[in-house]
């Protein structure tokens, strides 16, 4: 009989990925770098967009997303705002923890070349972005005008802070950073992010955005980006909801027809719009 | 070089103007040119002017006492600073800080007042055109009202 379980069991099964970096980059928030065990199998080889799930050893699982893609490592950008992810935030390298996944669909970059990429991000929301941007400029000729929107709470909590201003330098890369709140010693923007959009240049016939952040923000930046003449399947989001499982087997994550877990994360605004408006969902 | 006209005629909230009535605005305008950190008007003084901005962007500050100067909010290109050159008692009602080298068109709000007291069709257009920079800008301080960014999420 354990010979017939095992393979029912496998997908749930974490394997053990050791702590080998851990940066602090907001208040809250720390960027950690995990390699697999020797025995833990091969590194996971993620795409841009997907997420794990992260087992912090009995404490309880949530899911991350991937915040760079790495040839031998994996890299999460985790937020602490529950007992599971202040304790994976308190790993310090050296310590281990359970790693399942990668899961979920990836952003469309492939699909995206040849076309002006906006991105915009609010708050974490530029981690599970990352990936898609570095793809972007790694890429960098095979697509028209890049520009990336971001906007936080307040100065403080902006993520990669060093890792914008270089950004901001590139001549091939629009960058534009707005806070809700700031006293007079910062230079950027005040407002909300989808404020940005009004403005950003881009050719809204052919562009494709990435849009990830607090629902109701990208609910204003879609709407944003409807206004400026974008067409909701060329408005990419990715959708946060409650995953457990990451396989689409437990239905925690449904909305409506689809499950998060499985068919998302990455949603175009015109199959998510009509599911977001129902409230009840 | 782009004339006073051609320069009215780019701002959004002057899109799909008459030529006639571009000239008539144009008439109460000037270019105008502002330094990094120059004060473009302060909290309690007339407001006798608006402007549109074509390069750089501003900061709205008001000074918070144990705080310091506060940004409310920042104008850039191609957007309005100040409406109340409309309303009585025409002050301004915030600090406007130059974040940049700001190139922008000044408008003379008692010498459009007067124009649009003639004619009272141009008050309504403008009227109309600086209620919806109005909406705008409260729709999107609502949407800030909501601290999207202090509830929830992990990724």
């Amino acid at each position: 009989m354990a010979a017939l379980a095992e393979p029912a069991l496998a997908p749930m099964a974490p394997r053990p990925f050791r702590v080998v970096s851990r940066r602090r980059e907001t208040g809250d928030t720390w960027t950690l770098e995990l390699e697999p065990e020797p025995g833990a199998g091969a590194p996971l080889g993620p795409q841009p967009g997907q997420f794990t799930m992260l087992y912090a050893f009995g404490i309880g699982e949530v899911p991350i997303s991937v915040s760079r893609v790495d040839a031998t490592r994996l890299v999460h950008t985790v937020r602490a705002v529950g007992p599971v992810t202040e304790a994976i935030c308190g790993l310090r390298p050296g310590s281990v923890l359970g790693v399942r996944g990668p899961y979920g669909n990836a952003w469309p970059v492939a699909q995206a070349a040849g076309r002006d990429v906006v991105i915009v991000a609010g708050g974490i929301g530029l981690a599970p972005l990352r990936p898609a941007l570095l793809h972007v400029l790694e890429h960098r000729a095979e697509y028209g005008k890049v520009t990336l929107l971001y906007g936080g709470r307040t100065p403080a909590d902006l993520l990669y802070r060093r890792e914008l201003d270089e950004l901001a330098a590139r001549s091939d890369l629009h960058v534009n950073v707005t806070v809700d709140t700031a006293d007079a010693t910062w230079r950027g923007d005040v407002g909300v992010v989808p404020k940005l959009i009004e403005r950003a240049d881009f050719d809204p016939a052919s562009a494709v955005a990435f849009v990830v952040g607090p629902e109701i923000m990208m609910h204003f930046s879609a709407e944003a980006l409807l206004a400026r003449g974008v067409g909701g399947d060329r408005i990419q989001l990715s959708m946060e909801r409650n995953m457990r499982c990451g396989l689409g087997h437990c239905g925690h994550c449904q909305l409506g027809p689809t499950l998060i877990c499985r068919d998302g994360p990455v949603y175009s605004w015109a199959a998510l719009q009509p599911l977001v408006a129902v409230r009840e969902l | 070089m782009k004339t006073i006209e051609k320069l009215i005629s780019d701002a959004a909230v002057f899109d799909g103007l008459s030529e006639d009535r571009l000239r008539l605005i144009a008439g109460c305008a000037g270019n105008v040119h502002f330094d990094e950190d120059a004060v473009l008007a302060r909290h309690g003084e007339p407001a006798d002017v608006f402007y549109v901005v074509r390069d750089g962007s501003v900061a709205l500050e008001t000074f918070v006492p144990a705080r310091g100067a506060v940004t409310i909010e920042t104008i850039g290109a191609g957007e309005v600073i100040g409406w109340s050159w409309l309303f009585p008692p025409y002050a301004w009602h915030f600090d406007v800080r130059a974040l940049s080298t700001v190139r922008a068109t000044a408008f003379d709000g008692a010498c459009l007042r007067g124009k649009c007291d003639d004619d009272p069709a141009l008050g309504y257009e403008l009227m109309s055109r600086f209620a919806r920079v109005i909406i705008e800008r409260l729709q999107w301080t609502r949407v800030r009202l909501l601290d999207v960014y202090g509830y929830g999420g992990t990724r």
